[in-house]
């Protein structure tokens, strides 16, 4: 098990490796970051000028050292913008940003599993029907218009809930739903095949006919074994979740990472977008890593690989 | 050559000689038959027909030009008739414009990104799930680490920096869709792969001496097109919404090209006063993308239900 999650880091940390190379060339995509960073207007003497301060004529090899030095240690320049240091803009806005992304998950979770669970169990009836079609839905909505509906509905015309700004709960509740019902729809379909398939097994049909009684057929025997791919879909989920964050917190005027990154863009804010898309990617880097780790505790096949 | 002829092996050799080609047209016409018992994945196939017709056919089928602006006409409520007689069934936006009109016209740009879009990412996780599964080794962890990479980005955050630097344009978005989705493609056809490449049809040629080539074009590639198919379906959903997620930001095909994430954002500002600008796009990539989807899964149900897609 200790090679498992040694390889396994090693991993993670030859992507974390990755996405900071990606990070550093989408500024150099153009072939000429200082025309990105400078406005329009400035004279070919200032573009020099610029270039030569900021090392844009060094080898790309030794930008790319430069930017990982700095980055490894937080600094990933100052926000063309605000003038502060890039990545604190980013690191204030970070809990905002969980506190959707856990909030749409915690929604996901909760109307989830046990809308699979009942699906599965209750196979081929109308709740069954139901949750398959409304799950279906949900693949199929996109989250943009799905918020944009459910501001028409709740806060035009029902004036019932904030349809922006982040404060009390109320503020919460349409982007988090918002943002939770992909996962929602996706955690439903993947719960119901997975029990299913448990259900099929045959230390199920032993189980019960050992005598013992359904609930804890259902509950502790099936959805322990069944649990083993959710987990690993909530950590995929949370790119999900991070990357729909950004058109959510758009459309709720929530704010957090992915709404700063999107004013960055198009401010041309490039330090400010290269600290956001680093911190992204990595935290969801890591939170597969854990992921990992917890699957070795879940899965006792692993262990012995 | 057993000098007996037995009736059985008249019937064998009778069999032998009959073509190749019918059997492989019923085989199509069975697979077809069996997607159409199911409903729901028959639902799916007539919404794409309908949705792709509509596209093919749009200066057709339009009542009115997507860009004909009348600014006396400005948001009018869906079933408004205008001075000459004509109706508007679902109403006209901000400058006028009938909206049936630009959705009819927007599932040209849906379409087009979709399938182009689709056709690089898939011909480039193609050749990566050839390649990692077939030769493996360092190669795969390497490929495989690069997709670890890929996926580690939120795509969106990645694509709209991209655009961003790049600049909108048609070019450019299917560029970039097309590029970052290779991985769920990649991924398939080397789990395929990586199967085949024990078969013993496999191991024969390998033993006869064929080429890495050969084995990879006959036998290897054939196998993989069923689940890269399914894929492929399943992907032009996710495609078609990434669209309009970049148009909705402003960051797709640029006005006055009607997309449907364009009307979207067009409709946001208006959204207490004329519900239907924002309403009917969105009902258009719920529609086309529900239909995409059933049909995707009914695909996967006929041909492979194992697949884990």
């Amino acid at each position: 098990m200790k090679w498992y999650l040694l390889r396994r880091g090693w991993q993670s940390l030859l992507v974390l490796f990755g996405v900071s190379v990606v990070v550093f060339l989408i500024l150099h995509l153009t072939g000429d970051p200082a025309l990105l960073l400078l406005p329009p207007d400035a004279s070919a003497d200032d573009i020099a000028r610029f270039r030569e301060a900021m090392g844009f004529n060094d080898p790309v090899a030794v930008q790319y050292v430069r930017f990982l030095k700095g980055a490894l240690r937080g600094d990933f320049g100052e926000s063309l913008r605000h003038g502060e240091p890039a990545m604190h803009l980013v690191l204030e806005r970070l809990p905002a940003t969980f506190e959707l992304a856990g909030a749409g998950l915690l929604i996901a979770l909760c109307l989830a599993i046990p809308a699979g669970i009942i699906s599965a169990v209750r196979r081929n009836t109308s709740v069954d029907y139901v949750s398959t079609v409304l799950a279906l839905l949900g693949q199929a909505m996109p989250t943009f218009w799905l918020g944009i509906m459910l501001i028409l509905v709740f806060s035009v015309r029902l004036n019932w809930l904030p349809s922006s700004g982040r404060g009390d709960l109320d503020h919460l509740v349409l982007p988090a739903v918002t943002l939770g019902l992909f996962t929602t729809a996706r955690i439903t379909r993947l719960t119901r095949s997975g029990m299913l398939e448990v259900l099929g097994q045959d230390y199920i049909r032993t189980a019960r006919a050992k005598g013992v009684s359904e609930p804890p057929v259902v509950w502790k025997h099936a959805l322990k074994n069944a649990s083993i791919p959710i987990v690993t879909i909530v950590g995929i989920e949370l790119g999900t979740l991070l990357g729909g964050s950004v058109i959510t917190e758009t459309i709720f005027a929530w704010p957090g990472v992915g709404r700063l990154s999107v004013q960055a863009i198009f401010n041309r804010d490039y330090p400010v977008v290269q600290a956001a898309v680093f911190l992204l990617a990595s935290t969801f880097v890591i939170v597969n890593f854990v992921v990992d780790v917890l699957y070795t505790y879940l899965d006792p096949r692993i262990r012995f690989r | 050559m057993a000098p007996v002829s037995t009736p059985q092996s008249v019937a064998t050799e009778a069999v032998v000689l009959a073509p190749a080609r019918p059997s492989q047209e019923r085989e199509w016409l069975l697979l077809l038959s069996r997607l159409v018992r199911r409903r729901t994945a028959l639902f799916g196939m007539a919404v794409v027909l309908v949705v792709a017709l509509t596209a093919i056919f749009a200066p057709m089928i339009s009542p009115f030009d997507p860009l004909a602006q009348d600014i006396s006409q400005r948001l009018r409520e869906p079933g408004w008739q205008d001075p000459q007689g004509r109706v508007h069934l679902l109403g006209t936006d901000h400058l006028g414009r009938d909206i049936l009109a630009r959705i009819i016209y927007g599932s040209r740009i849906a379409l087009v990104v979709g399938l182009a879009a689709v056709a690089i990412s898939g011909v480039l996780g193609m050749i990566i799930g050839l390649t990692a599964g077939y030769f493996g080794g360092r190669l795969d962890d390497f490929l495989m680490r690069l997709a670890d990479v890929q996926l580690a980005f939120p795509f969106i955050l990645l694509a709209i920096a991209v655009i961003g630097v790049l600049g909108p344009s048609l070019r450019n978005i299917i560029i970039v869709i097309g590029v970052s989705s290779w991985v769920v493609y990649a991924r398939v056809v080397r789990g395929e792969v990586l199967s085949v490449r024990e078969r013993e049809y496999v191991q024969a040629a390998v033993a006869l001496g064929s080429r890495d080539g050969r084995i990879l074009a006959r036998h290897v590639l054939p196998n993989t097109f069923t689940p890269w198919l399914v894929v492929a379906t399943l992907d032009m959903a996710r495609v078609i919404v990434i669209e309009s997620a970049l148009s909705f930001l402003g960051l797709g095909v640029q006005p006055p090209t009607p997309t449907w994430g364009g009307m979207l954002a067009d409709g946001r500002v208006y959204l207490s006063t004329a519900w239907w600008l924002a309403t009917f796009p969105g009902l258009a990539i719920l529609v086309t993308v529900l239909g995409i989807n059933l049909f995707g899964d009914g695909l996967r149900d006929t041909l492979d239900p194992r697949l884990k897609v």
